[in-house]
């Protein structure tokens, strides 16, 4: 069985004190915690397997050439992909939705095409196809979530048309914790000849991530998000979209043949890993991704299903509190305002406490506006996130609350 | 109020919880800006809340009105503007607010991350006092 107890030991900066107080740390959304494991592999890399890779014949290059693509195999597990050649490591999901849209978007997009987005994506999504909407012509069209945050897929089927020619939408929302039905998506947006791109950021956090499932044509995701180093990414890609897609940078390790004159380029994923790659973080990466598979997915949705309805209630029991998110089906992230304090005023004392949350508009600006709010406060899980945890972070808040309260 | 007393103010004050309250306190005391002054040209980009800062400009020194949506945040103005007011632009160049939040024991808003907003204002305010300086220059070079 789960336990984020015992779990939770295998983080060694959730034990250190915050100021002298118990580190609460409710900030996975943003960045989650490193597991003791990653932090071994990557000193193991550094200290005893480190050379450039795909080029020297001596050993230390072969052994760290070896490691990193079988990093690349550990990410197409996690995925599930039909091969490792369909995994490309980025610096993170927001290059992996940049090269898809400078390549793949800028090649096959037309005035008068469409691109369709939900209203809750991430800046990393939106304004990216956004401006590559203003480069190409085409337009982007926006379908809404209700207003608890649940994907309602009338309103999607609505926005799909014949001009659709991508649809790129987040699996979950990292605003409202929505779970968008992404298997049914593609599949209606295979119909119409569509692609879909799935900016899987805050969903392989949470779920089983299962591309030939979903049936995507493009997914994308950061490392820092799922235990693993910041400077990496994954972008998973249709090997047949891949192959036709034309480079996102030039460099070393992306050509066939160079002549003064002309290039040549490799095929996929080294065609889209210009230059000396993060080869420690995405070594690094594969000993986190190797640690989450370690669970059963089952074991980890359910206890967070707990979890997340526990904390909903709690939070729901503090009077003047707005949960914005309250989808059937969602992940653990909780925005929130409490009425007539400002979130940042809340954090400042939650800081004090111990307590992490994030505020703002957490790269979703629009969102936030549309919701009636310039900035909100944020709290999310972990797989090391305790009923404790929760406890302690609601006591804060109530304590927070108090103190502006009483000052006003 | 000058600058000594809010450093021995603040650090008389040996619990956050009292350096918060004396913080609103003071936020308290500044006049809430209206919509005409709640403008872009005003404000101070950071993420987390707004901020604005109106500077005026007289012949020998600058002075600045600010406000700011959150109530911790109004306090760190109030106190920011008691460091810089009234003083000349290169007094202003010269000072270290750093120095000043650390005796304070308000290290927490020194930090580099400039979205908790008094970083940006700071910079902003300086920026006000450079450019009022190279105006300055600018005019003796033509009046010369
Ligand atoms: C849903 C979603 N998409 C994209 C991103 C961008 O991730 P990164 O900044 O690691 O590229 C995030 C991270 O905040 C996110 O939550």
């Amino acid at each position: 069985m789960f336990d984020a107890h015992i779990v939770r030991k295998d983080f060694p900066i959730l034990n250190r004190l915050i100021d002298g107080k118990k580190n609460i740390y409710m900030d996975t959304a943003a960045s989650a915690q490193k597991p003791l494991v990653l932090l071994n592999r990557l000193e193991k890399a550094y200290l005893e397997e480190y050379a450039n890779v795909h080029r020297g014949s001596y050993w230390l290059s072969e052994v760290a050439t070896e490691n990193y693509e079988k990093a690349r195999q550990i990410a197409a597990k996690f995925v599930n992909a039909e091969s490792p050649d369909s995994i490309i490591f980025t610096r993170s999901a927001t290059e992996g939705i940049n090269l898809v849209a400078a390549t793949y978007g800028l090649a096959t997009l037309h005035e008068g095409d469409e691109v369709l987005l939900s209203r809750a994506e991430h800046h990393a999504n939106l304004v990216t196809w956004q401006q590559t909407a203003l480069k190409t012509g085409a337009k982007i069209v926006y379908f809404d979530l209700d207003d608890c945050g649940n994907f309602v897929w009338e309103n999607f089927e609505k926005a799909l048309s014949s001009q659709t020619k991508i649809v790129a939408v987040t699996a979950m929302s990292n605003v409202l914790g929505s779970i968008f039905p992404v298997e049914r998506i593609c599949k209606a947006a295979h119909n119409i000849g569509a692609k879909v791109l799935i900016d899987a950021c805050q969903f392989a956090v949470h779920k089983k991530i299962d591309v030939q499932k979903f049936d995507c044509d493009f997914l994308a995701f950061s490392g820092h998000k799922v235990y693993g180093p910041t400077g990496i990414g994954v972008l998973y890609g249709k090997y047949d979209l891949l192959k036709e897609m034309p480079p996102y940078q030039y460099g070393g390790d992306m050509i066939e043949q160079v002549s003064y004159e002309k290039t040549t380029f490799a095929l996929p994923p080294a065609r889209f890993e210009a230059g000396t790659p993060a080869i420690v973080q995405a070594i690094g990466l594969s000993a986190s991704l190797e640690y989450m598979m370690q669970f059963n997915f089952d074991d980890i949705e359910q206890y967070e299903a707990e979890l997340i309805d526990y904390t909903t209630k709690r939070l729901l029991d503090i009077s003047g509190l707005k949960l914005f998110g309250t989808a059937k089906e969602k992940g653990g992230v909780f925005s929130f305002a409490i009425e007539g304090i400002h979130p940042q005023d809340l954090a400042f004392i939650l800081a004090k406490e111990g307590v992490a949350i994030r505020t703002g508009h957490f790269c979703a600006q629009p969102l936030v506006n549309a919701l009636g709010y310039n900035s909100l406060a944020r709290a999310s899980l972990g797989i090391y996130t305790t009923k404790e945890d929760v406890d302690d972070f609601i006591v804060a808040l109530q304590k927070a609350k108090n103190f502006f309260t009483n000052e006003m | 109020m000058s600058i000594e007393n809010l450093i021995d103010d603040f650090s008389f004050l040996d619990n956050w919880e009292d350096k918060y309250k004396y913080l609103i306190e003071l936020g308290n005391q500044l006049p809430h800006f209206d919509d005409t002054q709640k403008i872009e040209q005003w404000k101070i980009s950071g993420c987390q809340s707004q901020v604005w800062i109106i500077p005026h400009f007289s012949s020998s020194t600058l002075s600045f009105q600010g406000d700011s949506d959150a109530i911790i945040v109004r306090g760190i103005i109030a106190v920011v503007l008691e460091i810089f007011n009234d003083k000349s632009a290169q007094e202003i160049l010269d000072i270290d607010v750093e120095e000043i939040f650390d005796k304070m024991g308000l290290r927490e808003h020194i930090t580099p991350n400039r979205r908790s907003g008094m970083l940006s204002m700071v910079d902003k305010i300086k920026f006000y006092a450079r450019q009022s300086l190279e105006e300055k220059n600018e005019y003796s070079r033509v009046s010369s």
